[in-house]
């Protein structure tokens, strides 16, 4: 069975207001070569487990972070590690993930990674406008997008992403249509367009709580939405995902393996992993309290019961860097917990994840891959959604309405178990 | 057996935060009937909700020995009394059982409204009172004043006044040499037939109910045959306790003490508080004259949010009732919540406190609709009906006349805050009494006040309004024509009967308008949108809309988001399910009580 890989770059050069991904900036060159070798040595371990032995990779994501904030040799080193441990297929999709502010546009960093075996590069962009991208926290330039993609360019890179944001305190609908134009202007093969989300524990959240952080009108956010779909369906991209949009063969491979449900093991601190276990692997019995840094690093650390063989999993490795890095150097898994995924959840998560295509989820794959029929596990729940505009069954799949893409959450917990 | 000359029955009078809870607890430490380290911290509010907020709800009982410096040994009960005005009923029941009461006053503070009421209802039982100056060691303490001002308002001898700190232990000697001293001991005669007045009682799934009463007359044995008189009900006494302040077995209590039995008694109906118990084969002729009865003033509907929990919220409503005779409940049914039951409270604090005892010990998520008062309605036709439920309100074209339940208020203020509270109780539809001086800074404040209006936010805004110095006690004083109507809701042009409340035909608008106004924050967007709409028969007062939820999707949902989205999109459902919907609408369970918080428009 086919196995996707993360991997994890945690660094940046600053963290952006609005972000709460697992990332931490100031890290020294050091700490960053240190944290690569333990990269290599957890894939070299997972390559020996029966998991992924032998099974075709057909996808590499290499995520932060910023993964262009390693030096060019450590990033190639990255991905050659990948390559030399795993099955990759032979059309193998490898993204690695770029802040246009992190290149180095004298040096060869990009070159690096592409001759090591990187095929898709994807550009942290967001906005044209310098006053928006100060505000959200980024380090670079419009100009230095426009550097960047001509660097990708040169260094070989013809899959091209680019992610953009709306709904931005003080962006106008003209501001984002105009992003979306120099962003087709550049000529990328994808662009995802995310709304702002304000995430609690950013600094975006205490902003937004205390009243400093002024969100565009409903109406003027629904605008941004309408216009950048509009306009890059016109230049021939098609809308996939609730915020990605692809030029035909284009849509990214790896993403569509999270959407579909399909099987990946994360790798670097806090990555996640959705796997079928074969062996046993420690710490994803019963939860336990969360562990310090100081307590992983001091002594023994506090294992519980292993997963199971022939049991489904996702799972997560420690989070921060060190004491993920201290496991490995000790000949530990750094995993930290996990959970069961059972028929039921994986059915569930099977909608909730496949309703965010606009493909839907096909009800001959459900079938296949479940033995039942997706009727009858759900035509209750999918019939009360279509009488309520908001999903529709069509081409042997049910799929999101076009109100249903803006009510999404709507529909996706309607899959789910009420939690208190 | 103990002579009855040397028992002391006695309470404790005081305003919230005057520090009676402490007051007792340094007693019972004082007296050794507990150690300090025994002592959980004010012994005598054992409820959880009542050691939380601070407050006494039910009396509580304890019995202390002491011996005195004239040699004797003394027994003395201390009843416990709640505070609030809502459990006014509680007090008047443990101060039937007392000869003497401690009235507690803040050295800084001095006399509240409370504390007024509850000196007056002691002095209509014939009490000693004992006045004791607490919390004399903080700065701002003026003890003098405060002994001035007892005596000048409620015509007191402070000559025997103690000066005190229940927190720091100062005057606990004097406090109970005092009562020995002073306190009359309890009459009655120890041979006549058994004359016990229950006033409290609560169910033990062991022991069957346990009745707490005083003996004014006789004794009492285990094995005794009794009789409540009221019910007529006979049952063999199994077991015989005093409170210290547990229950702790004895084998006889006689005139003049305080204590409670098991007799094996599986219904709680035949053990009616106020009832007088006495013995089958020596009984007594004239039952004792019975307490003034806890009527419930404020009514609203409870119902579960999940409609299949309708009977465990019967069984919790019973089971609460076996311990507070107050409450009342009749089944009830409304078009948009279902069954329910229609339930009869003292007060707003009262509803308060059955509704998050109902949540907390049973486990029950509720709805509660607004509350209102009784009103009496003259119909065209002859005929008077009694309405505890808006949605039962005639057609208007019957009604003759509507009678509204009136308070006589009294608010204890600095003198400095007169107009703000004038105009409050004016805008409440008051009418000015008088007013008094109690001293040059202190005034009462009296005014006649429709109940309806004090049920709304009245007490925060006269804290609000007097930077939480003034005080309030008010009293019933019956019915009165008033110009009331019916105002209904419509949620997406339909009328929603729990929504309905009944209000003034001349504040109908600025209570309509903030309402809907509320509402509108309150209900989430729904998928379309919903016209939210206040309506005085078919006549529209206020109206908003509420837009349709337009966006509602997590932008991003990558491998590792996966765990965190769908714990996200289950507390959303979870939510979701918390409401209750109303024809198309889901309702959140706040919106029914959203009158009660809405701001009243100003113009």
């Amino acid at each position: 069975m086919a196995v996707s890989l993360y991997v994890h770059i945690p660094y940046c050069v600053q963290k952006c207001g609005y972000c709460d991904f697992n990332s931490y900036a100031g890290a020294q060159p050091s700490e960053q070569e240190g944290y690569v070798r333990v990269l290599l040595t957890e894939m070299e371990r997972w390559a020996g487990r029966p998991e992924l032995a032998g099974a075709p990779v057909p996808t590499v994501f290499v995520g932060g972070g910023t993964p262009t904030m390693l030096e060019g040799r450590h990033l190639a080193a990255v991905i050659a590690g990948a390559a030399r441990h795993f099955a990759l297929t032979n059309d193998a999709e490898i993204t690695t993930e770029a802040n246009p502010g992190t290149v180095d546009f004298e040096g060869d960093k990009l070159k690096l990674a592409f001759d090591a075996g990187a095929n898709r590069i994807s550009f942290g962009v967001q906005a044209r406008q310098p006053h928006l991208l100060q505000r959200l926290g980024r380090i670079h330039t419009p100009d230095q997008v426009e550097r960047a993609v001509a660097a990708a360019r040169a260094a070989g890179f013809r899959n091209i992403n680019l992610d953009l944001m709306y709904g931005l305190p003080g962006q106008t609908p003209a501001e984002f249509r105009e992003t979306v134009d120099w962003a087709l202007s550049l000529g990328p093969k994808h662009i995802s367009a995310y709304s702002l989300t304000v995430e609690e524990g950013t600094p975006f959240f205490a902003d937004f709580d205390a009243g400093r952080l002024t969100l565009p009108a409903e109406d003027d956010e629904e605008e941004m939405f309408a216009a950048g779909k509009a306009m890059l369906e016109a230049a021939g991209f098609e809308h996939y995902e609730v915020s990605n949009f692809a030029r035909p063969g284009h849509r990214s491979r790896h993403n569509q393996v999270y959407w579909r449900n399909e099987p990946y093991l994360g790798l670097g601190c806090g990555a996640h992993s959705f796997l079928q276990l074969r062996a046993p692997l420690p710490n994803l019995g019963a939860p336990r309290p969360r562990l310090s840094a100081s307590r992983v690093q001091g002594g023994a650390p506090i294992e519980t019961a292993p997963g199971r063989p022939g049991q489904r999993y996702r799972f997560w490795n420690l989070k921060t860097p060190s004491p993920y890095r201290a496991a490995i150097e000790r000949g530990d898994w750094p995993v930290e917990a996990g959970e069961v995924i059972d028929r039921p959840s994986e059915m569930a998560e099977t909608m909730m994840l496949g309703l965010r295509l606009l493909e839907g989820v096909p009800e001959e794959r459900f079938r296949n891959r479940f033995g039942i029929t997706l009727n009858d596990v759900y035509g209750t729940t999918v019939d009360r959604l279509i009488s309520r505009g908001l999903l529709e069954r069509a081409e042997g799949a049910v799929r999101l309405t076009p109100r249903g893409l803006r009510l999404g959450n709507q529909v996706w917990q309607e899959f789910l178990q009420e939690q208190k | 057996m103990i002579d009855q000359k040397h028992i002391r029955n006695f309470c404790i009078i005081a305003h919230i935060d005057h520090g009676k809870s402490t007051l007792a607890d340094r007693l019972i430490e004082f007296t050794g009937v507990l150690s300090a380290r025994e002592m959980q911290d004010q012994v005598l509010d054992n409820m959880e909700l009542e050691r939380e907020r601070g407050i006494t709800i039910k009396a509580q009982s304890v019995r202390m020995d002491y011996q005195a410096e004239d040699g004797g040994h003394y027994v003395l009960n201390l009843i416990d009394t709640p505070g609030h005005v809502d459990f006014t009923y509680e007090v008047s029941r443990a101060l039937a059982g007392c000869e003497g009461a401690l009235l507690v006053v803040d050295a800084s503070q001095g006399i509240e409204a409370q504390t007024l009421a509850n000196v007056y209802m002691a002095l209509e039982h014939n009490l000693e009172i004992i006045p004791v100056i607490n919390k004399i060691d903080l700065p701002s303490a003026d003890p003098e004043k405060v002994k001035k001002e007892i005596e000048e308002v409620i015509g007191l001898d402070t000559s025997i006044a103690i000066m005190a700190s229940a927190k720091s232990g100062i005057g606990m000697k004097e406090i109970l040499e005092t009562v020995c001293a002073f306190v009359p001991p309890p009459k009655g005669d120890p041979r006549a037939p058994l004359k016990a007045m229950i006033y409290d009682s609560y169910y033990d799934s062991y022991k069957g109910v346990v009745t707490y009463f005083r003996i004014f007359d006789g004794a009492i044995k285990k094995g005794d045959k009794i009789r409540f008189m009221a019910s007529g009900k006979e049952f063999v006494v199994d077991d015989l306790y005093v409170f210290r302040p547990g229950l702790v077995p004895v084998d006889e209590l006689v005139a003049g003490e305080v204590g409670a039995l098991a007799a094996a008694i599986r219904e709680v109906k035949h053990v009616r508080v106020g009832d007088t118990i006495t013995l089958a084969e020596y009984s007594a002729k004239e039952p004792l004259p019975g307490y003034r009865k806890a009527t419930p003033m404020v009514f609203a509907g409870l119902y579960p949010v999940e409609t299949n929990d309708y009977g465990k919220l019967r069984d919790a409503l019973e089971k609460l009732q076996l311990n507070d005779a107050s409450l009342h409940f009749e089944p009830e049914t409304s078009e948009a919540l279902a069954f329910g039951f229609r339930c009869g409270f003292l007060g707003l604090l009262h509803m308060d406190v059955i509704q998050e005892r109902l949540e907390r010990e049973f486990d029950l998520d509720l709805i509660t609709t607004a509350p209102n008062v009784i009103y009496h309605i003259s119909m065209t036709n002859g005929e008077e009906v009694i309405i505890e439920n808006p949605a039962m309100w005639p057609d208007p074209t019957n009604i003759a006349a509507v009678m509204e339940p009136m308070v006589k208020a009294s608010i204890i203020t600095p003198s400095e805050y007169v107009g703000p509270l004038m105009e409050l109780c004016q805008d409440r539809r008051g009418t000015f009494v008088n007013m008094e001086y109690l001293n040059e800074k202190r005034v009462n404040l009296h005014y006649r006040l429709p109940l309806a209006e004090i049920m709304y936010d009245f007490f925060d805004q006269l804290k609000t309004r007097t930077r939480g110095y003034a005080s309030f006690d008010y009293e019933l004083t019956g019915y009165e024509e008033s110009d009331m109507v019916k105002m209904d809701i419509l949620l997406n042009g339909e009328s929603v009967d729990a929504l309905s409340c009944i209000v003034h035909r001349e504040k109908a608008e600025r209570i309509g308008r903030p309402l809907v106004t509320k509402l509108r924050k309150l209900i989430p967007r729904q998928q379309f949108e919903v016209p939210i709409q206040a309506a005085i028969g078919n006549k529209i007062i206020a109206r908003e809309n509420l837009a349709a939820l337009r966006k509602d999707v997590l932008a991003k949902c990558y491998g590792g988001d996966i765990t965190r989205k769908r714990k996200l999109l289950e507390k959303q459902k979870e939510g979701k399910k918390r409401m209750k919907a109303v024809g198309s609408v889901e309702v959140p369970q706040e919106a029914f009580m959203a009158i009660l918080s809405a701001e009243v428009d100003d113009d």
